[in-house]
């Protein structure tokens, strides 16, 4: 790992004028930025350790405030547990569990868990072109082994996807971002805070380099009762997805009167199924009518050599997770 | 001055503050100085020009307690507390393995919640409270976990012992250890290479039902 320096933040004012120089970054719980400045694919000098600010209350909601608001430094452990984003937000806290491993959620927090980077392993090889690591020099996994990459939202400058399980299901519960910069506070739809590659792949979201995630805040919804969140993977734990789908239905007198639909693993960012979602809307939450809307979803994608499964896995997940979400399995 | 910094007389003399003089002194001062102490000359030249890696180079002070004992360290900000405790103050028990958050060799508690000593910067815990699996005997008494251990063969060659043990401990404090399905979900970041796994959930099924403080 290259020297660095290395100051404790006491203000978000601190934070934001520190990492308005270049060279410097935030350092959370280290889980993502430890491991890649070790592997040499980020050489920050100077380190702005956050984890002495209060960003770490979970608030429910009260009064007529109908959200619910998760500070930027909540460990991915303590959201998980915490019993009233259980009761409420059921769907965070199973996609939460699916996520890494019991010492790393620990340490993860929910900002740095936003700004993770992909596990793209072209981007954690220096020794390839990538990208998104280095703008310019191509990219090595379009004709690689891209078993774990993209099929939706690609461009010819990068294939890779969002590693996280926590972003899959904040973008299905329609969350927001609240951010703090040098011109104050602002708020980032999560939908659009994550973005695709476009030409511009090095950049993974909205947030500006002078920005701080300061909190995530969640309306109130009538999911709790209908949520499931899926993950597929190589092994049965600890392990990224490869195609993950976040369910969430309100469904009454049996008809599906609200749904919310996102997968992982298939996109550069949490990937919302707003077609299906329509096509769900006033029916019956029957196999059918998920198998359709699974099949509607999947409008636009497209493959590369190695990630062709993800074609049929991705519509099979989603219908399988409807169907837990409803409680027809 | 160079001349004080050398300790030579050998440096040429000067009143002028011209900067190509004063430069090209600097220069032969060095030269002079090499070839009059070798390797003392060498070494303040070094620290001489290194300075702005010096500034970063820096030791920052670290305050811990390990295993009940306060520990006053000076640590680089790069050092890991995985690296700190393994060879800053010699307590091995706790393994590297992938050193990348991958294989939970490495687990250990800080204020009694399991995490990855490996992607923990050593500066981070300032103030904190460290366990490693040294810190779990009392004395000569084993920790109920590690006399499970024992008594189930929970493992081969032992390497991932040590953090296994840690995140047992953690696991049953956490309440995870209720079935043979969440002990081993919630053991999931702990590999182990021999294959020990179905020992290791007896051994840790076995402590949960005597109801031993882990
Ligand atoms: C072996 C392994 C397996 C994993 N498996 C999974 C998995 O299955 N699913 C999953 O979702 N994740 C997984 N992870 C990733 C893990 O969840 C992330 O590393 C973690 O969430 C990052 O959070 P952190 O606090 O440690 O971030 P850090 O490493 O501290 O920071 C990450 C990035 O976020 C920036 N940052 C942090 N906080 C803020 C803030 N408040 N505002 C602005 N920028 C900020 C940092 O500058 C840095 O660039 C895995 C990680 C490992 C090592
Ligand atoms: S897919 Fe993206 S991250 Fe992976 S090598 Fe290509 S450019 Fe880099
Ligand atoms: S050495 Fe830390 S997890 Fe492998
Ligand atoms: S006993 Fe050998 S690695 Fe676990």
């Amino acid at each position: 790992m290259k020297q660095f320096q290395y100051v404790k933040a006491s203000s978000n004012a601190g934070v934001i004028s520190a990492i308005s120089k270049p060279g410097t970054k935030i350092i959370a719980g280290g889980t993502n930025l430890v491991d890649l400045m070790k592997r040499g694919v980020t050489a920050p000098d100077k380190l702005v350790d956050i984890t002495h600010l209060p960003l770490k209350d979970i608030s429910e909601p009260m009064g007529n405030v109908m959200t619910m608001s998760i500070g930027a430094l909540a460990l991915n452990s303590v959201v998980a547990e915490h019993p009233r984003v259980k009761e409420m937000f059921p769907l965070l806290s199973m996609a939460l569990h699916a996520g890494a491993s019991p010492q790393l959620r620990n340490m993860a927090t929910v900002g740095g868990n936003m700004m993770q980077r992909t596990r793209c392993t072209y981007f954690y090889d220096t020794a390839m072109p990538c990208n998104k690591r280095e703008p310019g020099t191509g990219c090595g996994a379009l004709g690689g082994i891209n078993r774990m990459h993209a099929i939706f939202g690609t461009s010819e400058k990068c294939i890779a996807v969002h590693p996280s399980d926590m972003c899959v299901a904040l973008a299905a519960l329609d969350a927001k971002v609240e951010v703090s910069g040098p011109k104050g506070v602002r708020y980032i739809a999560f939908t659009d805070f994550h973005r695709l590659p476009g030409l511009t792949p090095q950049l993974d979201n909205t947030l500006a380099s002078n920005e701080l995630i300061t909190r995530v805040i969640i309306p109130t919804n009538n999911f709790a009762k209908h949520s499931y969140y899926l993950k597929v993977r190589d092994r049965q734990s600890y392990a990224f997805a490869l195609v993950s789908v976040a369910a969430a239905l309100d469904i009454e007198g049996g008809i599906i009167k609200g749904v919310r639909l996102a997968m992982g693993g298939v996109a550069h960012k949490p990937w919302r199924l707003f077609d299906a979602e329509k096509a769900l809307m006033g029916k019956k939450p029957t196999e059918e009518n998920f198998a359709h809307a699974a099949q509607l979803a999947m409008q636009g994608a497209k493959a590369y050599k190695y990630n062709a499964f993800k074609l049929k896995l991705a519509p099979a997940t989603i219908a399988e997770a409807l169907k837990h979400a409803s409680g027809l399995v | 001055m160079e001349k004080e910094e050398f300790g030579t007389d050998a440096m040429p003399q000067t009143g002028l503050e011209d900067p190509s003089r004063r430069s090209f002194i600097k220069q032969s001062s060095l030269l002079t100085a090499v070839a009059l102490a070798p390797a003392t000359a060498i070494k303040a030249a070094e620290g001489h020009l290194d300075e702005q890696i010096a500034g970063a180079l820096e030791k920052l002070p670290l305050r811990m307690e390990v295993n009940g004992e306060m520990h006053n360290l000076s640590v680089e900000p790069r050092a890991t507390l995985l690296d700190i405790l393994r060879e800053e103050m010699d307590l091995t028990g706790t393994k590297k393995g992938c050193d990348h958050g991958q294989c939970g060799a490495c687990t250990v508690h800080v204020d009694g919640q399991r995490v990855n000593s490996c992607l923990t910067l050593g500066i981070m815990v300032n103030g904190k409270k460290v366990t490693t699996i040294e810190g779990l005997a009392k004395g000569d008494e084993l920790h109920p976990m590690q006399a499970a251990f024992l008594k189930h063969d929970a493992f081969q060659c032992g390497y991932c012992t040590p953090g296994q043990i840690m995140s047992a401990v953690a696991c049953i404090n956490e309440g995870r250890a209720n079935s043979e399905g969440e002990i081993r979900e919630f053991m999931s970041g702990n590999i182990c290479r021999c294959g020990a796994y179905p020992n290791i959930v007896n051994a840790i099924t076995d402590v949960k039902n005597g109801g031993m403080e882990a």
